[in-house]
């Protein structure tokens, strides 16, 4: 018996225009956490797919025990058990828990389904696993991370040997990240073999045995975790050295530029304020941060300042202008850049090329338009020399559909696009989410830059990590309110959660 | 990139689309043809001789195929304008319905406008008429945010009886039950196309200018959606309303505009198809006018595309003229009605088929693709080994 459980021997998989897997191999073994780290576009989820059977290479082979096997598909998959929990989860929102887990492979007698059967596998994995679950709730009603229980006990109870996790902590909360990561632990014990997809290195650092790397589709080794330091592992997935700290110089403050006074909106169904008489001053040459637990208003502020949404009152000034009042055109061509927080609802149209998407804000200016037609050598033009500068890769330069591409580079061509309109004021809501090192690195680069061009910077993160190393000034949202205003200098991230979790107050208003 | 699609014409998205319109037409023929094997199988290969050829089977055959599609390429304009703004205008009916009667109207009616002028000013009646039963699907839809289907569903009946309404108030005339005829000045130009389309025994068609007038309206309509600021903000609204209202954009304008120019080109259809000299008044009756449906058929086989509506129009009449050859064998026009269904049945699955074609023309080019692959790797090679070594 062959000492993997699963070996992908010199897997190629081509696209048109790009080689997505370049003779990769990969061999998991048994009990093993076996980390995939890679940045966006590396190949990572093309090979997993290759492996669930979604796509057929054209070169290589797969073997399981050491006998080569043929995955035509995910039921190919599923038989030699083969499980994956997928980014975006599969489930039934109005089933519970239970109809979910036993969806597909139900055990029926005479028609009728035998739950009881089912109800006490379920459990008895539940149990094991330490997979908390109510087997009756309904997955609508459940929070994400229960949700994501429930997609590994789909697979545990489908008795899946390898089971594949898709970056399952994009989706997470800290604390659900550390839970995920001990049942993940508690799994390989138990002889279960695991392929873990990320690109986020302290996960990797904590819980898998051994690392792939891949880089722009090639295979570029396999190391012992334990072995080599998160700066080699992601220079390693880069290509070259990497800061994992930003660097910046001290901010030096200059006058206001942004202000916004006693902002309150009020939530249309609940009539909660869910953005409670905010007032707040962003000045030049500074990065004011919002910091809060998502869903504590956030979004409707930066939905309420950008004329998304309407505030139902307070003030909101751009330069000494009140804005509260003015269409979202006007305000994005007097000075507002916003980077928004979901690139693919608010970014990009998904079905225009990269090039119509890098003048979305600004088409309409002289020097795009004229007399009513688009003048498209100049927006060609344009989007070259965008792509150019900003490094935005992509497989036919500007005539790319923008959907095709991947999210780093998506979320690379709104930078662009925003900074590129030289704005005074330049709103960035979670502008590195779901990204690898190396465009974070560069996204955060960016955005300092424009700090120390003048500008005032407004960055609404999630992400404790980055709150801490990108801003100048930290404002806490809770519940819709700013609960503190602090110098990130003299707090700690401890601190910090205090403030977010509404245990704390200080400061401010 | 581009050599390889010069060298593999399969692997075009054009040419797929094409292909695939095509596969969808022979399969329409097929069961066409099945269908007339069963009622009359002694006559069947005559019948679909008679659909595949009477559109050109003689000069004046010709010239209706070219009549009975300008109506239908306005709709199919009208359908195909609103899909690549994101809606979906069933109002086809009642656009053209009311737009027939404005241009019947103004036709009759205004006589003392001089000759050229009165064609002109009937078709921007047609088309303002259309328009306004364009604008309420749109302002309900933007404003009130009702789906803008079931309005225009609603808009056919009123437009269809509203007209009945109004022809019987003033342009009715009670021996045919139909309304008046426009007066000749009113009628769009023949400009010669009666002495070219003549049948063998002399009989004219009725094509006329109006055929000019929709081929140079879908150039419009492309010229529109392709290179102007307009289409570009129409297209992103279609594609993703909440990108493009972070953009600035004005969707709910953009809404009302795409259902007033969507209406405005199928009322301009109902012009066009009364305005023709060819004898016809508007019926008064209880059926919604079969081009406004037509259209849909027309724009989902050009998959919405401007330049490929006229020929889709110009298919679509070409079985039309078919089919009234094939009644000749004694065959029910109805079955021309099937054949259409099911083209526009298949013509939904033209995603499907180009994706086939796709993967045949792959297959077929496989390793002149691999070729060119290997050629241009998308990453240069020495820096990724550097980095490799590095470790």
């Amino acid at each position: 018996m062959s000492e993997y459980v699963i070996e992908m021997c010199n897997i190629t998989k081509k696209f048109p225009g790009i080689i997505a897997n370049d003779n990769i191999t990969l061999q998991l073994k048994k009990g093993e956490i076996h980390a995939l780290l890679g940045e966006n576009g590396a190949g990572k989820s093309t090979l997993m797919s290759v492996l669930f059977g979604l796509y057929q290479p054209e070169e290589g082979v797969i073997k399981k025990n050491g006998q080569e096997v043929r995955i035509k598909d995910p039921n190919d998959a599923n038989a030699l058990g083969i499980g994956m929990v997928h980014q975006h989860f599969k489930l039934v929102h109005n089933f519970s828990v239970l109809q979910n887990i036993i969806l597909g492979v139900e055990t029926v007698r005479g028609g009728f389904l035998k739950m009881d059967a089912a109800r006490e596998k379920v459990m008895a994995l539940s149990e094991q696993y330490g997979l908390k679950v109510d087997p009756d709730a309904l997955i609508e009603d459940i929070t994400v991370g229960m949700q994501q229980r429930v997609e590994i006990l789909k697979m545990l109870y489908r008795d899946n040997e390898i089971l594949i996790f898709d970056e399952p902590t994009a989706v997470l909360t800290p604390q659900e990240i550390e839970e995920l990561m001990k049942i993940m632990k508690g799994l390989a014990a138990e002889g279960k073999s695991i392929l873990f997809i990320t690109h986020k290195l302290n996960e990797i650092k904590e819980v898998a045995d051994r690392c792939t790397v891949l880089r722009k589709g090639k295979y570029i080794g396999t190391v012992n975790v334990a072995d080599v330091s998160k700066e080699e592992m992601s220079e390693m997935m880069v290509g070259r050295k990497v800061s994992l700290n930003v660097e910046k110089d001290e901010a030096k403050p200059k006058d206001v530029v942004f202000e916004v006074e006693g902002l309150t909106v009020v939530n249309k169904e609940h009539g909660k304020k869910v953005v409670n008489e905010v007032s707040f001053q962003v000045r030049r040459g500074e990065i004011v941060c919002i910091a809060g637990i998502d869903g504590n208003g956030q979004s409707e502020l930066v939905q309420a300042i950008t004329g998304l949404i309407k505030a139902d009152h307070g003030t909101v000034k751009l330069k000494g202008e009140d804005i509260s009042h003015s269409s979202i055109r006007h305000r994005n061509t007097h000075g507002l850049g916003h980077i928004p927080e979901d690139r693919h609802k608010h970014g990009l149209v998904l079905d225009y090329p990269l090039s119509y998407n890098l003048v979305l804000q600004s088409y309409f200016e002289p020097e795009f338009c004229q007399g009513g037609f688009l003048k498209y050598d100049k927006i060609n033009q344009y989007a070259e020399k965008l792509i150019k500068d900003y490094d935005i890769r992509s497989g036919q330069g500007g005539k790319t559909i923008a959907r095709s591409m991947s999210g780093g580079n998506q979320q690379k061509a709104i930078v662009a696009r925003e900074i590129d309109r030289n704005p005074d004021l330049l709103i960035a809501v979670q502008p590195t989410r779901g990204l690898d090192v190396g465009a974070i690195e560069y996204i955060h680069r960016q955005i300092v830059a424009e700090r120390d061009k003048g500008k005032g910077v407004l960055l609404i993160s999630l992400e404790l990590d980055e709150v801490m190393n990108l801003s100048d000034r930290i404002l806490v949202i809770y519940e819709g309110e700013i609960v503190a205003d602090l110098d990130p200098k003299e707090v700690t991230i401890q601190e910090l959660g205090l403030y977010m979790a509404g245990s704390k107050r200080k400061g401010a208003q | 990139m581009k050599e390889k699609r010069l060298g593999n014409p399969l692997q075009h998205t054009g040419v797929q689309n094409v292909l695939a319109a095509l596969i969808a037409i022979l399969i329409g023929m097929l069961v066409g043809f099945v269908i007339l094997l069963i009622t009359d199988s002694s006559m069947a290969l005559k019948g679909l001789g008679a659909i595949m050829t009477g559109g050109v089977q003689d000069m004046k055959n010709v010239g209706q195929v070219l009549y009975y599609a300008t109506p239908l390429i306005m709709t199919g304009l009208s359908v195909g304008f609103a899909k690549r703004t994101g809606l979906f205008n069933i109002g086809g009916p009642g656009q053209f319905m009311m737009g027939a009667f404005a241009a019947v109207y103004v036709g009759v009616k205004w006589t003392f406008l001089p000759g050229g002028i009165h064609c002109l000013v009937a078709i921007l009646a047609a088309c303002l008429m259309g328009a306004l039963w364009g604008v309420v699907p749109g302002l309900l839809k933007a404003y009130c945010n009702i789906n803008e289907v079931i309005t225009c569903i609603m808009m056919n009946y009123i437009g269809m009886s509203t007209s009945n309404v109004l022809i019987r108030a003033y342009i009715f005339d009670r021996t045919k039950n139909q309304s008046l005829r426009p007066v000749d000045g009113a009628n769009l130009p023949k400009l010669g196309f009666d002495k070219i389309f003549v049948a063998d025994v002399g009989t004219p068609s009725s094509v006329n200018a109006g055929i000019l007038v929709a081929i140079l309206l879908a150039i419009v309509v492309w010229v529109i959606l392709s290179k102007t600021k307009l289409g570009y903000e129409l297209k992103a609204c279609g594609f993703n309303k909440d990108a493009a209202k972070y953009a600035g954009i004005s969707e709910k304008r953009n809404v009302v505009l795409a259902m007033v120019i969507a209406g405005a080109l199928s009322g301009i259809g109902g012009g066009l198809n009364y305005l023709a000299g060819a004898g016809t008044g508007i019926a008064v009756g209880s059926e919604l006018a079969q081009q406004g449906f037509d259209g849909i058929a027309v724009a989902l086989l050009g998959m919405s595309n401007p330049i490929a509506i006229i020929f889709t129009g110009i298919l679509m009449a070409y079985l039309t003229v078919g089919g009234l050859a094939m009644q000749s064998y004694g065959f029910v026009s109805q079955i021309i009605s099937i054949i259409t269904s099911v083209i526009v049945y298949f013509a939904a699955f033209i995603l499907f088929f180009s994706q086939i074609i796709g993967k045949l023309g792959k297959r077929g080019g496989k390793n002149d693709a691999n070729a060119n692959a290997d050629q241009t790797p998308p990453a240069p090679p020495v820096q990724t080994e550097k980095g490799g070594d590095a470790q």
